[in-house]
């Protein structure tokens, strides 16, 4: 589980995160929502420490990452796995590499074991096979399953993606949310995802936290979601036509 | 008042680059990799370059030999002198600065913005070691080798030139490459080598692990990378001359 309890950060004097708490739980695709600008991203980078909170309190399982130093930060981090926005991955390194790297440089596993485990997190990811492409050569959708192999080649505790959808089409997109459910429930992981893709919150939202002007707005599920009265909420959720249409079909 | 922070942030950066490394099998394979690209891949230019110049040396101080009293062997000894004490240290350092410089400084800015830096600090891993240690480590350990064998080449070239229009023979050049040799001036020019190699590895790191932004911006950082290191080394190329060899 991770708590945030009250963080704050700024960019010189603009206040991105104010007073954001959240909680997000194990085994559960926690999502955070919210528009562009509005603070997501910063608060996932704060929690994992690629930003710096200004203020605030990050708790992993208890333990206080503002309070750690950077090794003992390493240490929590070599706990998480990330997906980025643009996959993030070597493009010197193969595939096979690119999943390879957590293991080789972290585990003490033989080579044997390390190609053991590179071909099960491929296969995880419906990408057997593939080992020996470079990441230039395949599709987005192929690298975000490559960046979600790699996420999880030292079975993480916590699972951070960030906007997992952005750039895929919408069949893929499904397939790359129902694998990040799908691992999460596996191997009960702390997930968090950021997403503005109103497919992900309803299909795979298990917990739900909106930000809006750098404020943790609304808390809630895909469920509750639907039926919310809070303005800005239901302003974002059904802001195209064809959410608008579901909400039409929702009041009748 | 940039540049001050800046050169506080560059040593910052080295402070960190100077840690232990998180494996040592995958440093070594790193810096093997690194010696390929920095060290062997130069290898042409500084070829290309080295003879050329040596050549051009030879045919200088062979055309501005007019007065009787100058011996033939003057020729062979000016060549050496300026190879070895400023050709091939500096110059060849300063060309190295447009190749590997901006090379490396592209490399890192664009593992930067395409978040590959992230990706290394999530899994836990010290970007700055894994990264720019093996580079500097690459550096200092082959460019001493490439300016060894841009010296042969570039006294190799002046040889050449100076046989095939018959300016001098190969027995008077030979004597005066010979002519009061001083090792010092080959640890000189060695120790200048390792200290650009630092300075423009360094150099060029820093500004590309600092790259915010786009394409664009990595473009800009190598650009930059490339200016700074070549002022460094001429800053560094005076400050050494001066302590080396005015002691």
């Amino acid at each position: 589980m991770i708590e945030v309890n009250n963080v704050n950060k700024y960019f010189g004097s603009h206040h991105v995160l104010q007073d954001v708490k959240a909680t997000f739980y194990k085994g559960k695709v926690n999502l955070i929502i919210g528009a562009s600008g509005s603070g997501k991203s910063v608060l996932a980078k704060s929690i994992v420490g690629l930003h710096e909170a200004d203020t605030g309190e990050i708790f992993y399982d208890g333990r206080d990452f503002t309070k750690l130093n950077p090794y003992q930060r390493r240490d929590i981090r070599k706990e998480i796995g990330m997906l980025f926005q643009g996959s993030a991955l070597f493009d010197s390194m193969t595939v096979e590499e690119n999943v390879m790297f957590p293991l080789v440089m972290f585990s003490k596993k033989t080579k044997k074991e390390m190609q053991e485990r590179v071909d099960f997190c491929l296969d995880r990811v419906n990408l057997p096979g593939k080992n020996k492409l470079y990441p230039a050569e395949c599709s987005g959708g192929m690298q975000k399953r490559i960046g979600i192999a790699r996420a999880i080649s030292m079975n993480p505790k916590y699972l951070f993606c960030d906007e997992p959808n952005s750039g895929l089409d919408p069949q893929t997109s499904i397939i790359i949310d129902n694998l990040i459910r799908e691992i999460t429930y596996e191997f009960n992981t702390t997930t968090i995802v950021i997403t503005h893709d109103m497919n992900s919150v309803i299909e795979v939202g298990d917990t739900i936290n909106f930000i809006y002007k750098g404020k943790n707005w609304w808390q809630g599920d895909s469920k509750t979601i639907l039926k919310t009265d809070n303005k800005e909420v239901i302003d974002f959720v059904f802001a195209s036509e064809f959410m608008k249409e579901i909400k039409d079909k929702l009041k009748r | 008042m940039k540049i001050i922070s800046n050169i506080g942030k560059y040593f910052m950066m080295l402070w960190i680059v100077f840690s232990k490394p998180e494996k040592l099998s995958v440093f070594l394979k790193r810096t093997i990799d690194e010696i390929q690209m920095i060290g062997i891949n130069s290898l042409p230019i500084v070829a290309l370059m080295s003879t050329f110049m040596g050549a051009v040396i030879s045919l200088q101080t062979a055309s501005n030999m007019d007065s009787p009293w100058l011996p033939e062997y003057t020729i062979g000894y000016i060549t050496r002198s300026s190879t070895i004490l400023e050709f091939s240290p500096t110059i060849i350092s300063l060309i190295l600065a447009g190749k590997v410089g901006s090379n490396v400084s592209s490399e890192i800015g664009m593992m930067r913005v395409t978040e590959q830096i992230d990706a290394l600090e999530i899994m836990g891993i010290n970007s700055l070691t894994h990264l720019v240690l093996p580079k500097i480590v690459a550096a200092i350990t082959f460019f001493p080798v490439l300016v060894i064998f841009s010296m042969i080449l570039s006294l190799m070239g002046g040889w050449l030139v100076l046989v095939l229009t018959e300016l001098s023979s190969t027995d008077t050049y030979i004597f005066g490459l010979r002519s009061f040799f001083k090792v010092s001036d080959i640890t000189y020019a060695l120790s200048k080598t390792v200290v650009f190699g630092f300075l423009i590895v360094s150099i060029s790191s820093f500004y590309g692990y600092y790259t915010k932004g786009g394409a664009l911006d990595v473009g800009r950082s190598s650009t930059q990378s490339v200016v700074m290191s070549s002022i460094a080394i001429l800053i560094a190329n005076l400050v050494m001359t001066q302590m080396i060899l005015m002691k």
